[in-house]
């Protein structure tokens, strides 16, 4: 799998310019037939900027782009595409109304007579869904299939092309564990037949299981380049934020104090034939654990109220009941950091501080007028508190990394007072240095008493920060785990609720 | 939520000295720096708006004052005033409920049955005045509270909600009326004044200019609308749940009352529109009382700035919106008269040219931000 003398893609000498700024400078990187390499680096590092000049989407200020030795120039993603280079998006751009085969072929559909020759689609599409292991039949509707087999689709898809090098945006970013495991068997699968792989992820341990290289960028900049064999974790971050991270995760010990929450046989909408009973603890940091789908995100959505539990017995504070509605729980002092901050987190177009003080409006309220002072302090204390990084309390949010979004998310709720933290995948598309603040936050918090449950797809994170851990299974809690029993495998037996299964995942 | 407790941001500040101290000296620094343009920059996705449209509206004036010399004579610029006025009110009302991202065609229809009810009730029917005027005003509120129930609790889609109310109020009207034009003949002066009274403001003793008594309505109207709008918390929700109605619940707003509430005021203002309407008029033929006038409503709307898209909109911007359509159609009166059958081909391709405009100007910012960011 060593790199031919002349490898598939050159990228040289790479810069891109904004408007003065340079996202992008002089990076150069070598793929060779059949490699995967990864290209980390913290958010704003120039990963996605690399990543759209290499498939078209934009052109670089200076630099050059080899394809087999042969300066290339790319005007748009079509010209990329004859070149046998394919980007798949992190957001997948797939037509949900559409089938698999349909998708497939969508706009180069094979015809007769002028009409679309469904047969013959479904036939061909069946040729490369093979390739993927796409084990659903070329009619079923993309929209009703997981988030891991649409990624299938899209590579599929990206295969008819005849493409010969994927670039991918942080596959796994939505994926399980398990979809993860099959990703990346198809990925290699697809570099044994010669097929490159350029990715952008995240995720170091699975950069460490699958890359065969890694490049690291650092503002912009190349950091450094990491064999097979360098290929770890600690030696990854260093390059990335120039530092060694010695203490990722900030755990000090807690002491539990009284119970905050007790949460007792809850039915969530989704999953009504399952009755789920815990209880939280002062000050205590729960993970909640669990496959893609296994109800974690219900669960919290049933005890903020957006999504009312259908039955069952809940206790906080005044509250008796499960909350019917956000107003309820937020009253009662529980308050939901969404799996989506985007779409449900925060109002984009909007200030940071419009929306730090969003939720604490009607607190601050004058006989129904707005509050301006009450609205400055909050949005100052909080920008100050949580170290957000913005031109500026009138900047609108959109524009802020992931990291800095996410923490208006947490202030929004955090000059509320909660009682209870709810945190659906806090730190998903953040960059390390954002994460590490992050859990220094929850950490903090904790401290001061705020009960804290979290839903984690990073086993990593579950296993570093919490107290103790709940494992959901298909919309029932298949386990707890202390502290001491806390290892990617127990959590993983659990959470797949089949031993042997639990296995495979552990390997 | 209502448990305000003073308080509560005591345990945010008092974690100050936490294992990760801040940075204590800087952390005095209230007001973050703000960077550089961006003092500036806060005043251009609404001011700039309404800059464009009051350019639009001044080169209108100045282009039709120039082509004919009864634009600027004082009986027409009363008249015009008083007219902006009446539309006004109802694109105001319209501005509400395009902010929640909503739509509201019934607009037209519900001045139709107002403008043919109250007529209806006190001339013919020798209702008392007051108790009237009241009638149409709850009737018109209470079936801004119907859309809003529909559209709430039904999730149904405010289009068709109120594309419903659109055939269902006129035919209401025509039905009640037996078709027959309505109207207070020469009775109920003292009422009618409201709509029809003119106040001496200033000018020689031959050519005093008469502000029209509706151009105080609006005024009213216009300012409270501002400051909810803008000074409320519920103008804030209003605005927030526009962008993102999710992000709206999810913050513990209480979104279905907050768009209910926006269809009561657009329905509200639509009846008491008509209501002036009629006064002024005094008589309403059910078939085309108030035809259109919904697409006035919107047309002004989205000229003063409102997206369709919601969350976004200034009263002041609609106003002057409203101004636009009025001078429009005075224009095509005074400089084309030839060209008023094809008024309406006018008035859209005005409003066309305009949105298109504001397009390209907004992805232009759009364009240059974005390229900031990816520094």
């Amino acid at each position: 799998m060593a790199p031919s003398p002349t490898p598939l893609l050159e990228v040289r000498g790479v810069s891109k310019q904004f408007s003065g700024v340079r996202a992008l400078d002089d990076v150069s990187l070598k793929l060779g037939r059949g490699e995967a390499v990864a290209v980390v680096g913290e958010n704003g590092a120039g990963k996605s900027t690399l990543m759209r000049i290499v498939a078209g989407v934009m052109r670089p200020t200076s630099g050059t782009i080899l394809v087999e030795g042969e300066a290339v120039e790319f005007a748009s993603v079509a010209q990329a595409l004859r070149q046998g280079i394919s980007l798949i998006h992190q957001e997948l751009n797939l037509a949900d109304n559409l089938s698999v085969s349909a998708n497939i072929f969508l706009g180069r559909e094979p015809r007769r007579f002028g009409m679309i020759d469904q047969a013959r689609i479904d036939y061909e599409a069946r040729k490369f869904m093979d390739r993927v292991g796409l084990d659903v039949p070329p009619q079923k509707i993309v929209g009703t299939l997981s988030i891991g087999r649409q990624q299938l689709v899209e590579i599929a898809k990206a295969l008819s092309t005849n493409a010969r090098i994927l670039i991918m945006d942080e596959p796994t970013s939505s994926l399980s564990e398990h979809e993860t495991q099959k990703l990346f068997e198809v990925v290699r699968d697809l570099r044994s037949h010669g097929v490159s792989v350029l990715y952008i992820s995240h995720r170091l341990h699975e950069v460490e299981e699958l890359a065969d290289r890694v490049i690291v960028l650092r503002d912009g900049k190349f950091s450094g380049e990491l064999s097979r064999e360098q290929n770890q974790r600690p030696n990854m971050v260093r390059l990335m934020v120039g530092r060694d991270v010695s203490r990722f995760y900030h755990r000090t010990p807690h002491t539990p104090g009284a119970t905050v929450l007790s949460v007792n046989q809850l039915r969530t909408r989704m999953f009504p034939r399952q009755a789920v009973s815990f209880e939280i603890r002062a000050g205590e940091v729960v993970g909640l654990a669990g496959l893609v789908g296994a109800g974690r995100s219900e669960l919290l959505a049933a005890l903020f109220g957006v999504t009312p539990a259908v039955a069952g017995g809940m206790i906080l504070g005044q509250l008796r009941q499960p909350p019917r509605s956000a107003q309820e729980a937020i009253a009662a002092g529980i308050m939901l950091a969404p799996e989506d901050r985007r779409h449900a987190g925060l109002v984009l177009p909007m200030s940071v501080k419009t929306n730090l003080s969003l939720a604490s409006l009607q607190r601050d309220q004058r006989r129904g007028f707005l509050n301006r002072a009450a609205e400055n302090r909050v949005a100052a204390s909080m920008i100050e508190l949580l170290r957000i990084k913005t031109a500026g309390e009138r900047q609108v949010v959109r524009f802020l990394s992931g990291g800095n979004q996410q923490k208006v998310v947490l202030g929004k709720w955090l000059c509320l007072d909660p009682k209870l933290l709810l945190l659906d995948e806090p730190t998903r598309g953040i960059d390390v240095g954002a994460k590490e603040e992050i859990y220094k936050l929850i950490d903090e918090l904790a401290q001061r008493g705020v009960a804290i449950l979290f839903a984690s797809s990073e086993m990593e994170e579950v296993i570093g920060l919490s107290d103790r851990v709940l494992v959901m299974h298909e919309g029932r809690i298949s386990g707890e785990l202390g502290r001491a029993e806390l290892t990617e495998e127990t959590v993983m037996q659990l959470a797949t609720g089949d031993a042997h299964q639990a296995e495979r995942m552990g390997a | 939520m209502g448990n305000g407790k003073p308080d509560a941001m005591k345990p945010a500040e008092a974690k100050a000295p936490s294992p990760n101290p801040l940075p204590k000296g800087e952390g005095l620094t209230r007001q973050a720096p703000l960077a550089k343009g961006e003092t500036f920059r806060r005043f251009l996705p609404q001011g700039a708006k309404i800059w464009g449209i009051l350019g639009l509206l001044v080169a209108v004036c100045l282009y039709t004052a120039i082509s004919s010399d009864r634009f600027l004579r004082v009986q027409n610029v009363e008249n015009l005033v008083h007219r902006t006025a009446l539309f006004g009110i109802l694109s105001v009302g319209a501005a509400f409920v395009i902010i929640t991202g909503g739509i509201d065609l019934s607009i037209g229809s519900l001045v139709c049955l107002v403008g043919v009810l109250l007529p209806n009730l006190i001339a013919e029917h020798g209702w008392p005045v007051p108790a009237g005027v009241a009638a149409v005003l709850l009737l018109s509120v209470a079936i801004g509270v119907v859309h809003g129930l529909l559209i709430t609790k039904m999730r149904l889609q405010p289009f068709v909600v109120t594309l419903c109310g659109l055939l269902l109020y006129r035919g209401v009207a025509r039905g009640i009326t037996g078709d027959m034009s309505q109207g207070f003949g020469v009775e109920y002066k003292g009422l009618r004044a409201i709509a029809t009274s003119r106040l001496p403001i200033f000018g020689s003793s031959d050519n005093v200019f008469h502000l029209p008594a509706t151009t105080l309505i609006l005024i009213i109207i216009a300012v409270v609308a501002a400051i909810f709008l803008n000074k409320t918390i519920y103008g804030r929700y209003l605005l927030a749940m526009g962008n993102n109605p999710e992000a709206a619940r999810y913050s513990g707003i209480n979104v279905d009352r907050t768009t209910l509430l926006a269809y009561v005021i657009c329905s509200t203002l639509a009846g008491l529109g008509g209501m002036l309407f009629v006064l002024d008029i005094n008589a309403a033929q059910p078939s085309d009382f108030g035809n259109f006038y919904e697409l006035y409503a919107i047309a002004a709307a989205v000229l003063g700035g409102c997206s369709l898209r919601g969350g976004e909109g200034s009263i002041l911007g609609v106003v002057i919106g409203a101004a636009v359509m009025v001078v429009l159609s005075n224009t095509i009166n005074l400089v084309h008269p030839a060209y008023q059958n094809i008024e309406f081909a006018i008035i859209g391709g005005v409003i066309l040219i305009g949105v298109i405009v504001d397009e390209l100007a907004r992805r232009l910012v759009t364009a240059r931000r974005e390229a900031v960011r990816h520094g």
